[in-house]
């Protein structure tokens, strides 16, 4: 029977299946971090059942870490704890943790394909819903619940039922200045924040097969705010190109060998998905969300849509948003480039070609948080922190930063902040913020003009991205 | 696990939709090591004003509505997979969550922790919040075994959907730790199969 690429990496996961019930599937790597171990970890000590494949687990700080001064003693008392406790768990039973100031140290869902640690046809689990990031590599990849990082811990399996397909496809050609965050944003915003749940997702058409693989990351990052599971695109030369050389990549005859299944790692022509949509490339402009959900997105220069609706006008009060409004001008005085979506090398590089020999908006207070040791180490190699500095703005330490506000990188109440993160949720970065989400390049352009631009009227943008 | 096999008690009424983890407990609050305490922030925000003051318009603060289980918009748990939500929900009082739809997620961790979501019609739902508006004193029945709910003295039956396994772990008080390990066995064959 023709096979979707989610069916050949699921079916050749399944361990067993239970009549009438889930599968036992089985899980390739488990990443794990501070936030969403420590109770499993307990679990398992208290029911005296021991890690039962530590050398497939790789841990990381970065949901409650500090982004300055890492090399201090962190000052909260509940998250130095936390750390603390990750550490001992870690050392306890024996798995390799990339702390702070690591070299490898970064946002989870940086690191694991930044080291080679992701690599196609696998499963990969994290008590974290962007686990789905890895999806780019043609991996099943997903966030899972801290009983089920119990369950991983203690079997190297999970209890899943089969999700159903769905497909998205995009084809055509992208306007100028419209990045991967726009067309992920354009997709939910067309779909909807429940349109994926119970699914498990496939990006296809031309526009994926030519993005890099730092934006098809962004693009399955956000699978999860359509709530589908994870999301995934068929692995290709890109995705192999990306992966060779990479420090747990497999290397020489080994590598060759995986390339070769790898290519079997593709949806048949004639299989069947529950569920397709598809869009055309020429329509995506430059995405901003308004409300309080990922789903309530707009072109930047269309307007709010006035909906009659109890939970969309609560999302609009929160926002201080009217029906009709148009955001353009709308000014800013807070700006985040960051987050497991947006933190990568190609992020900061958009950001950079844009703001240089341009300064920053006097109002504006920009953080910009790489993804990793690793990113925040290229930035310096090439230049990108001297223009940055030059333009005015600060890079800070590596971590989740702002994107959920669990450390000090809170936005004040009432502020807007225009941020590269993935969820715009009430609070999510600090009470009372008003999270509007966009691409980096938008992120960068509202920094310096200290307010919400259309950046596909900028001439310098056509000549830059 | 406790087990869960019938509940009949009143209910508080949330008709807001796409409610996330993020207002189910904040990302402040997932600082702690253990499970515990997380009930005193269930949607903090919506509780108390930013200087700690409560807010009166929040449903959970109008002593009208009481009782152990929550109706809620559609799409209830969206977003981050913070199992923290479903312990703060628990820790709470809540036992059983009743929407005309769950993320994905949140439903998982729902059931790992003796939580019952039950899904309903998007008109079931909707007959629910009115009957509770009307009179907070309603009472739901749910009956897991024969996965039904319905309204103590009125005609409103609906039947609900659950997984086989998760029913049965759910009447038991199993978890899926013990079904896993007493798989070891194929999980080891499973590996050398497939040489990692």
């Amino acid at each position: 029977m023709a096979k979707t690429l989610f069916d050949k990496v699921w079916d050749k996961h399944v361990v067993d299946t239970i009549k009438d019930g889930p599968q036992i599937v089985y899980i390739d790597k488990h990443l794990i971090h501070e936030v969403t171990s420590p109770q499993a970890f307990n679990e398992l000590s208290e029911r005296t059942i021991p890690i039962f494949r530590p050398q497939q687990i790789v841990a990381t700080a970065d949901h409650n870490t500090p982004t300055v001064d890492q090399h201090l003693p962190v000052k909260d008392t509940l998250s130095r704890n936390q750390l603390k406790q990750l550490t001992e768990n870690c050392s306890r039973n024996n798995i390799e943790l990339y702390g702070l100031g690591h070299e490898y140290n970064g946002i989870v869902h940086v690191i694991g394909p930044e080291l080679g640690i992701t690599q196609p046809g696998m499963t990969i689990v994290c008590g974290d819903s962007h686990t789905s990031t890895h999806g780019a590599f043609g991996t099943i990849a997903f966030g899972i619940g801290t009983s089920q990082v119990a369950q991983v811990f203690a079997s190297q399996c999970l209890l899943m039922n089969k999700p159903k397909k769905l497909r998205v496809n995009v084809h055509g050609k992208l306007k100028k200045g419209v990045l991967p965050k726009d067309v992920i944003l354009y997709i939910i915003a067309k779909l909807g924040t429940n349109s994926g749940t119970g699914y498990f997702c496939e990006y296809a058409g031309n526009v994926f097969e030519e993005m890099s693989m730092e934006g098809r990351m962004t693009v399955c990052n956000m699978s999860i705010e359509m709530g589908a599971r994870g999301g995934m695109i068929a692995p290709d030369e890109t995705t192999f190109e990306y992966v060779k050389g990479r420090k747990f990549a497999p290397k020489g005859a080994d590598f060759d060998k995986k390339v070769a299944y790898w290519k079997t790692l593709k949806t048949d022509q004639d299989a069947v998905f529950d569920l397709e949509y598809s869009f055309d490339a020429a329509d995506i402009e430059p995405m901003i969300t308004y409300g309080t959900n990922p789903g309530m997105g707009i072109k930047i220069s269309e307007a709010i849509p006035s909906l009659d609706d109890a939970s969309f006008e609560k999302s609009l009060a929160y926002m201080n948003f009217q029906k009709g409004e148009k955001l353009l001008n709308k000014p800013i005085n807070y700006v985040f480039i960051g987050s497991c979506t947006n933190s990568r090398i190609e992020d900061f590089r958009v950001a950079a070609n844009y703001v240089k020999g341009k300064q920053k908006a006097p109002n504006v207070h920009a953080w910009l948080v790489p993804g990793s040791q690793q990113v925040a180490k290229q930035i310096k190699e090439e230049g990108l922190e001297t223009i940055f500095i030059a333009a005015g703005f600060k890079l800070r330490q590596p971590g989740c930063s702002a994107c959920l506000a669990m450390n000090d990188d809170k936005i004040p109440e009432g502020e807007y902040c225009v941020s590269t993160s993935n969820r715009n949720f009430e609070g999510r970065q600090g009470q009372g913020a008003r999270t509007i989400l966009a691409s980096p390049l938008v992120a960068a352009s509202t920094a310096v003009a200290g307010k919400i631009i259309n950046v596909l009227e900028e001439p310098s943008t056509l000549e830059l991205v | 696990m406790e087990k869960f096999e019938r509940l009949i008690s009143t209910a508080i009424p949330l008709p807001t939709e796409n409610v996330d983890t993020d207002q189910i407990i904040p990302a402040r609050f997932l600082k702690a090591t253990n499970k515990q305490g997380f009930g005193d922030n269930v949607f903090r925000d919506w509780r108390y004003h930013k200087d700690g003051s409560i807010n009166t318009n929040f449903v959970l603060n109008n002593t009208m509505y009481n009782g152990s289980i929550l109706v809620a918009g559609n799409n209830f748990g969206c977003g981050s997979s913070r199992e923290h939500a479903a312990w703060a929900l628990a820790g709470y009082g809540f036992k059983v969550i009743i929407s005309s739809f769950f993320a994905d997620i949140f439903k998982g961790n729902a059931l790992n922790n003796g939580i019952l979501p039950v899904q309903v019609s998007e008109d079931c739902l909707k007959t629910l919040l009115q009957l509770i508006k009307e009179n907070p004193e309603t009472q739901i029945d749910i009956d897991l075994q024969n996965q039904v709910l319905q309204i103590v003295g009125n005609v409103i039956v609906e039947k609900f959907e659950i997984d086989t396994y998760k029913k049965l772990c759910l009447l038991n008080g199993y978890d899926d730790i013990d079904y896993l390990l007493s798989n070891k066995d194929k999980i080891v064959a499973y590996e050398q199969e497939h040489q990692f």
